[in-house]
């Protein structure tokens, strides 16, 4: 019997160290020793966190699910006795499992399966077969670049470049004197809203190790590095102790696995840039510059980090690598639509019932991932948009529901498939507050080198300042439009080039709700606080003052039993009535 | 309690030892001094530019370029507020006016007994237990206004306690 506590970061955060501790404590007591405990990552149910999965003497397993602290002892006690059925009440129930049986796992396939923290684990799991492979057949580096190449592999950190072109070109670039060309892994997993290459580090992180050893391989570099944000501590412990465990077994180093292939792997942390996901940004932040990106060409495989030959993906693409050695670029390729093969990991997150990592097939729909496995909107609200690709995407309404996930047809619809992140957002999120929301993060993070980006996200985000407070006016929509071309032509890098696109979107997709804010200085969605106001309806109000107690500057008044009234005069605009109200009768407009 | 001067030096020489020279490492070092201090004091900063022969205001500009670094000191509570999309879609907003609120305190300040500083991040990646805060590395998710309020009240209480008791 063997008792695994998914440990990622949003596992720990919901109590899955706690519940570990417990376990552990519990089984301390015990005297026999026929059950196993041990950790994994994130499988990806984040909305069914912490999860304990019970695996059989058979082998079988049994999902336990929002699992407490006090469960630890009913667990404890079905396993020691093999009385698996006190567990029922924990088990994951048949609607929820749907999240994971309709999902197809390539780069996530072992997380939330092998122990991260072990390397037998992974190698037990097919682990390290696939440089193994390469080096003991001697495979050349075309032959391994021609399966990436059949397979389609598209960088998954967000412009959909082809990894077997730039892994060519990487090769082909002739080095200086000191021969050195460098792997770079891009983990500055910036984009708000998406963390599926978190996930992987915490908990696959030798998958990524055998990826970019492979494509190390293949440019012939020795020397890798992985920039990881400096947010995601427990990725970085992680990884590092996935590179010593890899270096001891000789999968890192000189002559590896006894060939004459040698590579070093390291790990820089970030100190918090968003630019520094821009590729020559990073290279700079790397050489420990301020993060600015570089005018391209040359390109990082030309010149790159210390002006030598370097290349560059992202972890989910480096995910994929492994999988694509061992069974064939074709099998890869047998999955996705004509332009864009393969899978995609999505971190579905907003206000949807079943939140968390989704790895589908490209060529599913959005409707497929938003309301079959991701359940729909919570709490029976309207469906009303989908952000794709973070402050470099859009908002994609309902009536493109039916889109297939594929980089041109996303494209087509003024989002990007970007890094992942799929935001769901129902009838009471506010498009333009959305559209505002983003430019006040690019204006943020624009580095500041080029003055398109630099003062146009600024011009742009005060007209859109000025209109969720009610002040728009006449041409707004005009001059934002004319701030997002020039944006657009103007701008240095991805980051600039990128940024309107949230504004495009809600100008072409919800026109209505930016001129509702303009003209009749009303917030449909009901959100912008300088334009609504609380009532309470009379009729509905039972008097029951969980609202009045709840309200932080006393505006609310009215007898017990008796309908209340809120003063607009002192009303701060909170929404704590809203939600405190259990009969629906605090209304805003 | 927030300290600004003295700043003793010899905390980071051991680092600089070691990282003075290696080419690139400005980052990492800045990173060390910060872990170190708890900020990055001028003092330390104008010792570095001497040991690693960088100019003080390359050092400045990288120091400030990075959401990382912080040039004041801050309180022993570091609530870091998550801006990330999935947050702002669950109502970071309104966490962010309970803090407020609670604390007196505005984005990038200090409360002034030194307890907490609120600082406004970047996405923390826990996207599904949006809106989300991290107190000196505890993620505290799934927060409405009044749990967060409760929590910094638990924080407070304990501090109290542990002062009576010392």
């Amino acid at each position: 019997m063997r008792i695994v506590v998914g440990e990622g970061s949003c596992g720990l955060a919901a109590g899955a160290g706690a519940v570990h501790k417990r376990l552990e404590a519990l089984l301390g007591e015990q005297d026999q020793t026929n059950v196993e405990l041990g950790i994994t990552g994130c499988n990806g149910m984040c909305f069914l966190e912490p999860i304990v999965d019970v695996y059989d003497d058979g082998g079988e397993l049994h999902r336990l699910v929002k699992v407490h602290e006090k469960d630890a002892d009913v667990i404890v006690k079905a396993a020691t006795t093999g009385d698996l059925a006190l567990l029922d009440d924990l088990t994951i129930s048949a609607e929820d499992e749907k999240f994971l049986t309709q999902q197809t796992r390539v780069a996530l396939r072992d997380c939330g399966v092998i122990d991260p923290e072990n390397i037998d684990d992974y190698i037990a799991h097919g682990g390290y077969k696939a440089i193994s492979k390469i080096l003991r057949e001697g495979l050349s580096q075309e032959e391994v670049i021609n399966q990436i190449d059949i397979a389609g592999l598209r960088g998954r950190g967000g412009a959909g470049f082809s990894t077997a072109f730039k892994w060519r070109a990487a090769r082909d670039a002739k080095p200086d004197e000191t021969g050195k060309k460098y792997l770079i892994c891009n983990a500055d997993e910036g984009d708000p809203g998406a963390f599926m290459d978190r996930a992987v580090i915490e908990g696959d992180p030798h998958t990524l190790i055998e990826g970019m050893l492979i494509g190390a391989y293949c440019i012939g570099a020795s020397e890798g590095i992985v920039y990881v944000r400096a947010e995601y501590p427990l990725a970085i412990v992680r990884l590092r102790k996935a590179i010593k465990d890899a270096t001891s077994r000789g999968y890192l180093g000189d002559n590896i696995l006894g060939s004459d292939f040698s590579c070093t792997l390291r790990i820089k942390a970030g100190a918090g840039a968003f630019v520094c996901g821009e590729e020559t940004a990073l290279i700079e932040s790397l050489e420990g510059k301020r993060g600015m990106p570089r005018l391209k060409p040359p390109f990082p495989a030309q010149a790159g980090y210390w002006l030598r030959p370097s290349n560059i993906n992202n972890v989910e693409t480096y995910a994929n690598v492994a999988w694509i050695i061992n069974n064939g670029g074709e099998a890869f390729a047998a999955m996705g639509t004509k332009d864009s093969k393969g899978t995609k990991v999505f971190a579905l997150t907003g206000k949807i019932v079943r939140g968390g990592l989704v790895e589908i097939p490209m060529g599913k729909t959005l409707r497929e991932v938003i309301f079959d496995i991701g359940g729909g909107i919570r709490g029976g609200k309207e469906f009303k948009a989908v952000q794709l690709g973070g402050p470099s995407g859009g908002c994609v309404p309902a009536s493109k529901l039916d889109t297939v996930i594929d980089y041109g047809e996303l494209a087509a619809t003024g989002a990007i498939m970007g890094s992942g992140g799929m935001v769901v957002m129902d009838e009471t999120t506010c498009m333009v507050g959305m559209a505002r929301f983003f430019l006040d993060f690019t204006a943020k993070e624009s580095c500041g080198k080029c003055v398109h980006c630099r003062l146009g996200t600024k011009r742009m985000l005060e007209i859109l300042d000025r209109i969720v407070a009610g002040k728009g006016e006449e041409g707004d929509i005009e001059k934002l439009e004319d701030l997002c071309y020039a944006i657009k032509d103007g701008a240095l890098c991805g980051l600039g080039q990128t940024a309107p696109n949230p504004v495009l979107t809600t100008i072409r997709y919800f026109r209505d709700e930016l001129e509702a804010h303009i003209d009749k200085h009303r917030c449909p969605a009901g959100e912008c606080r300088e334009l609504i106001t609380y009532s309470i309806d009379a009729d509905t109000c039972v008097g029951c003052t969980a609202c009045a107690r709840q309200c932080p500057v006393q505006a609310i008044s009215g007898e017990r039993r008796s309908p209340h009234k809120i003063d607009p005069t002192l009303c701060i605009k909170c929404g704590n009535c809203m939600t405190a109200c259990r009969f629906g009768a605090v209304k805003v407009q | 309690m927030p300290q600004t001067v003295p700043c003793d030096l010899s905390l980071i020489e051991p680092m600089l030892d070691s990282l003075a020279d290696v080419p690139g490492s400005l980052i990492a070092i800045l990173q060390e001094t910060q872990e170190a201090y708890g900020y990055l004091p001028m003092d330390a900063m104008e010792h570095i530019a001497q040991r690693t022969g960088t100019p003080i205001a390359t050092i400045v500009g990288v120091a400030t370029f990075y959401a990382q670094f912080r040039l004041e000191p801050v309180g022993k509570y570091l609530i870091m507020l998550c801006q990330g999309t999935a947050c702002h879609v669950n109502g970071s907003e309104l966490i962010s006016a309970a803090i407020s609120d609670e604390l007196g305190i505005e984005d990038g300040q200090t409360t002034e007994d030194g307890l907490f500083s609120l600082k406004h991040v970047a996405c923390l990646g826990c996207c599904s237990l949006s809106p989300v805060m991290m107190i000196n590395g505890q993620t505290y998710g799934s927060l409405t206004p009044d749990k967060a309020k409760k929590i910094l009240r638990g924080l407070a209480a304990q501090e109290q306690e542990g002062g009576a008791s010392a």
